[in-house]
Order: structure tokens, then sequence, then C-alpha cells
């Protein structure tokens, strides 16, 4: 039996107001992409990454020099809003006379690339923690939840500087030492948001009709929480490119010739008193991109929120 | 409150364990030692002397029984580099460390709680969306890049503050600000939110109600009950100050704990990075301890 509330008893007769007026039905998609377009700051942030995204896949295209390329004669040339700036290099160059914007656009891609596989490694980590810990609660939750304070209780930058130290710092070294250490908000996140999903009759109809845990886990629970896990990846992105540059600017991550962001700082600190943009340029850049993130994620957090809480 | 109390140590002693067992592990299993310690032209016999020589040839769980067992006496052992021994080492570069920590949690909770209040106070106003856009500037800002920033407009353009070293007062200003700003956001918004929810509660509607003026109301009623929890946050940020403090001391070469941490990793020193790292995690755990048993001492509701 079915049960349908708009559909009028008498068609040919029943005048219009008589009618129940129902809402248009929207999917959850729909919802999602008309709030985001009315949600400032997830613009913003949307608009920073995807420019920055573009830019990284299109260097080989769009970066006007070769990055690696040395001219000893063109060194520490201004930038174009200076007297002496120079056409062929809008941003100027290093003290290698290599062209600043071709090295910050492929600087881009490092930062981007070290941002999602750190996010993915210690997504993969701290989301089984925190799922496990939710779901089964207890002795589990327990011994999850004094893994992840021991994890707090350790100094990040410190033990990350020792640990590419000791191995020799390089890039991957940097994405796996980072992906290594930075789980912690993961597990967290996904321990509380799984325990809310538990506790919902759907995962308790699952249970009853004979599910394993494994399925329920997979079909039931991930599916569930994958909105707190897009939030909390926007963080943990923003937070391993910070690092990256950290590390790189104390000599311990990226490596040279490579032009990381943090690398390009280091190596324009000492000039920085007679030509600050050589610091100020790749920093805006870190601040811009680590803005955009921050905004990207505040943004899903507010849009996928239930209607009337933010 | 007396057994979450006890529970809560317990806890927190068995940290403090398995982080000293962490950092020793970390150390010895993501390399060889003696070969890291003897440089990359030792010959075999060279390395095999070094790894006699700082007893690296007994076994892990010896090793570590003895390094533990001395560091629990605070003998972290003799430095590779310096002549001195580590705990000396050590006591000399914690007061630089604690005093930068100290005044940036001073910048920060100055900035952030009064900021907080008026966000709160002035909701959806633009003072509101300024603190908002300043805590969200806070968080992207590389503070490494922030501190060579503030370098350039306060002490090269401007020249009232000197560049770096810690020789008097002024020297920490700059970099208390360039750390202090990173802690700075969390209070901020904490703050907000604890006044938001204060203000809107019952007690507050009745002092309202009984005439009282609003700075009474803000000050002897709502920013009291607010401040509570913004008070362990505190704690905790302060802890993850002095942590963060190897860029900071690094940018304007302050000779503290960080400094010292940043040098040794890069000359090998393992038993003054390994002694560090120690340091920093049980201040952490004593600091987090303390502002859980605060927060419980101040809301039962915690005690669970």
């Amino acid at each position: 039996m079915t049960v349908r509330p708009a559909a009028p008893l008498a068609p040919a007769t029943a005048a219009p107001s008589a009618e129940i007026v129902l809402p248009p039905a929207r999917s959850p998609a729909a919802i999602a992409l008309r709030r985001g377009l009315s949600h400032g700051g997830f613009l913003i942030g949307a608009g920073i990454v995807g420019i920055i995204v573009l830019a990284a896949l299109a260097a080989p295209l769009i970066a006007p020099h070769d990055p690696y390329a040395q001219d000893v004669s063109r060194r520490l040339i201004p930038p174009f809003w200076h007297a002496k700036g120079s056409a062929e290099h809008w941003l100027g160059t290093d003290k290698l006379g290599r062209d600043y914007l071709s090295r910050l656009i492929y600087g881009s891609q490092i930062s981007l690339l070290i941002g999602l596989s750190a996010a993915l490694i210690s997504g993969v980590i701290g989301t089984a923690l925190g799922v496990l810990a939710g779901y089964y609660g207890g002795r589990v939750d327990a011994v999850v939840s004094y893994v992840v304070t021991t994890r707090l209780a350790l100094p990040v930058v410190l033990v990350a500087l020792a640990m590419a130290s000791l191995v020799g710092g390089s890039l991957k070294v940097v994405v796996l030492v980072l992906g290594l250490l930075l789980w912690d908000r993961f597990a967290v996140v996904t321990r509380a948001a799984t325990r809310q999903v538990r506790a919902q009759d759907f995962v308790a109809a699952a249970k009853a009709a004979g599910f394993g845990p494994v399925r329920i886990l997979a079909q039931e629970i991930l599916p569930n929480i994958l909105n707190a896990l897009i939030v909390v990846a926007t963080l943990e992105m923003a937070h391993a490119i910070l690092l990256e540059a950290a590390l790189s600017f104390l000599g311990l991550g990226v490596q040279p010739p490579l032009p990381s962001w943090g690398l390009m700082i280091a190596e324009g600190k000492p000039y920085m008193f007679f030509q600050p943009w050589v610091i100020t340029i790749p920093g805006v850049a870190l601040l811009v991109l680590v803005l955009g993130i921050n905004l990207l994620g505040d943004g899903v957090r507010d849009i996928t929120a239930p209607e009337g809480r933010n | 409150m007396l057994r979450f109390a006890l529970r809560r140590i317990l806890v927190a002693v068995g940290v403090a364990l398995t982080v000293s067992v962490a950092s020793f592990l970390l150390l010895h299993l993501s390399g060889d030692l003696a070969t890291a310690i003897a440089g990359p032209e030792a010959t075999g016999a060279q390395i095999a002397a070094i790894r006699a020589q700082h007893g690296l040839d007994r076994p892990l769980a010896v090793q570590f029984g003895a390094w533990a067992w001395q560091a629990l006496h605070l003998d972290f052992g003799r430095s590779f580099y310096f002549p001195e021994q580590v705990t000396d080492l050590l006591a000399a570069r914690l007061p630089v460390t604690l005093t930068l920590g100290v005044i940036a949690l001073a910048v920060a909770l100055l900035v952030a709680i009064p900021l907080g209040v008026l966000a709160a106070f002035h909701r959806d106003t633009w003072i509101d969306r300024t603190a908002l856009a300043v805590s969200v500037l806070g968080q992207a800002m590389p503070s490494f890049w922030f501190g060579l920033t503030l370098i350039l407009i306060f002490s090269v353009n401007l020249r009232w503050l000197p560049v770096s070293g810690n020789a008097t007062w002024k020297h920490f200003i700059l970099p208390a600000v360039a750390l202090g700003y990173y802690a700075m956001p969390a209070v901020m918004r904490l703050t907000r939110n604890g006044m938001l929810e204060v203000l809107s509660s019952d007690y507050v509607r009745t002092a309202r109600a009984k005439g009282l003026p609003p700075r009474k109301i803000l000050i002897r009623h709502a920013l009291r009950n607010a401040v509570i929890p913004v008070i362990a946050l505190a704690a905790v940020q302060f802890g993850f100050m002095l942590g963060g403090s190897i860029v900071i001391e690094a940018v304007f070469s302050l000779q503290g704990l960080g400094q010292l941490a940043w040098e040794s990793i890069a000359r090998n020193d393992f038993p003054v990075v390994q002694a560090i790292v120690l340091v920093l995690a049980m201040i952490y755990i004593a600091l987090t301890l303390a502002a859980d048993l605060l927060n419980a001492l101040l809301d039962p509701r915690l005690r669970a």
C-alpha cells in the first residue's frame, strides 16, 4: 500500500489551491552545490586551490623558463614592480640566475604532491585506528586513545627532523615521515564520527540482518563519515605543506636543486636584507596555498553540516 | 575526583614510558648510529671501534635499560660533540626556550582572549569577521617566514628591534610574536565560542534582567566561565610551542633548546637529540595532565 499525499483525489474538479505543494525534490548533491555557490569562503578557497592545481599540472606549458637553468650573468634580478625589473623574468631571478616565476610554478607541484601523499598515508593510518576505536569501543578504544596520546606527546618537528636526518633528507623521506606522524587528528575525528554513526538504526539493522563487521564498516560506517574525513584531510594537507616548508627551510627536507618553496626561502635568507622579495614571493605563495586549502576545508564542513547547523 | 585523578596520572606515567621507548627506538632503528657518527669515510674497523666505545654493540633492550635508568636520574650521558654532560647542556639552554615560550604564550593570550570576547559580543558584525579573518590567516602563515618578515619590517626597515640573538629582553619580542601568532587562532575561536555559549545562558540573562551594567556582566559572570577551557587549551598550546620553537630559534639564532636540537641533529649528536625529545615530551605530558585535572576539577561532567 502506498500513500501519496500530493495526489489530488478528484483531478478534474479539485481547485488548484487545495493541492498540497511539496517542496521541489533536491538531491543531497544539488543541496551541497547550492550551498557551496553561496558560501564565500568555499568559493575563494576552491578558486585558489583550483588555480594552483592547474598551474602545477600545466607547469611545463606555462613556465616561461627552465626552473633549473642557471645564468650567472643574470643573478638576483628584481621582480617587475621594481624599477630595475626585467620583462623577461617577471618575478626576477635567484642567486644562481634561475627564473623565479618558473621555480615558483614548479614548486607548487612539490607542495601539492607532499600535501596529498602525506595526507593519504596519515589518512589511512588514522582512519583505520579511529574507525576501529569508534566501532568496537571498550578495550580497542582505550588502546587507540593511548596510542594517540603517546603520538601527541612527541614533538613533531623535532622527531621529523631527526628521522629525516638519519635516513637522509629527500622528497620521499619527507612524505613518509610526515605521513607516519600526522595521523592523530584523523584518528580523533573519525573515532568521534564513527561513534555517532554506530548508534544509528541502520547500523543496528545491518547487524540484525547478519552482516559481518567488515561489511558494516565498509558499507555503513565509512560512507557516512566521509564528510568529516574530507575536512580533516584538507587540514592535514595544509599542515603537511607547512611542515615540509619548515623542514626544507632547516635543510633536512627536500634537497636542492628542487624548487621547494621552503627551500627557496632558505636559499634567499642570506640576501633578504637587500632583496627582500626573494623570501616574500615564496612565502606569500605558501600562505596563499595553505589559506586556500583551509578555506576549502572550512567550506566543506559548513556545506555538509545538517540543515540549520553551522 | 580522586579516582579520576589517579587513573589520569597512571595513564600519564604509562604514556611517558611509551614515549621514552618510542624516542629511543626511533633513533636506533632509523639508521645505524655508529656509521652515522663515524662519517662516510670511516673503515669497518673504525665503525666497530665507535660501536664498542659508545656501547652500541650491546642488545637494544640492554642499551635502553641503561639509558632509561640513567635518564630517570636526569643523567643523559655525555654528548658526542661537546665535552659536557648532556644534562648540563640542556640546563644551560632550557631557560631560553622556556622564556620564549612564556612570552609567546602571553602574546597569544593577550591578543586572542580580548579578540574572542569582542567577536562574541559583536557577533556577525565586521568585528567578528575581522577576528575570524585574522585567525584564518594565522593558521595559514608559515611561522619561519612570518619571523623573517617581522625581522624585515621591525629590525631592518624601522630599526626598532634587534635582528637575532638572545642578549636582552628586546631580542625575545619578535620571536615571541612569531611563535605566539600560531597558537592565537585556536585560543581566539575557543574564547569566542565559549563566550557565545555563556552569553546565551540563563544566569547571564538573569544578571541582565537584574539590571547589572554590561561590563560587570561581561567580566564577573561571562568571562570567568568562558575562560576555563581556554586555560586548559593554553597549557596544551604551550607544550606545542616548546616543540615548535626549533624553527623560530633557527630563524632568530636564539641559543635555546631548539637551536641545540637542530645543530645536534646536523652533527649526529644522538644523546643530545634523544634527551631533548624526551624532555619536551615529558613537559607536554605534564602540561596536558595538569590541564585535564584542572578541567575536571572545575567541571564535574568531565570526570567520567
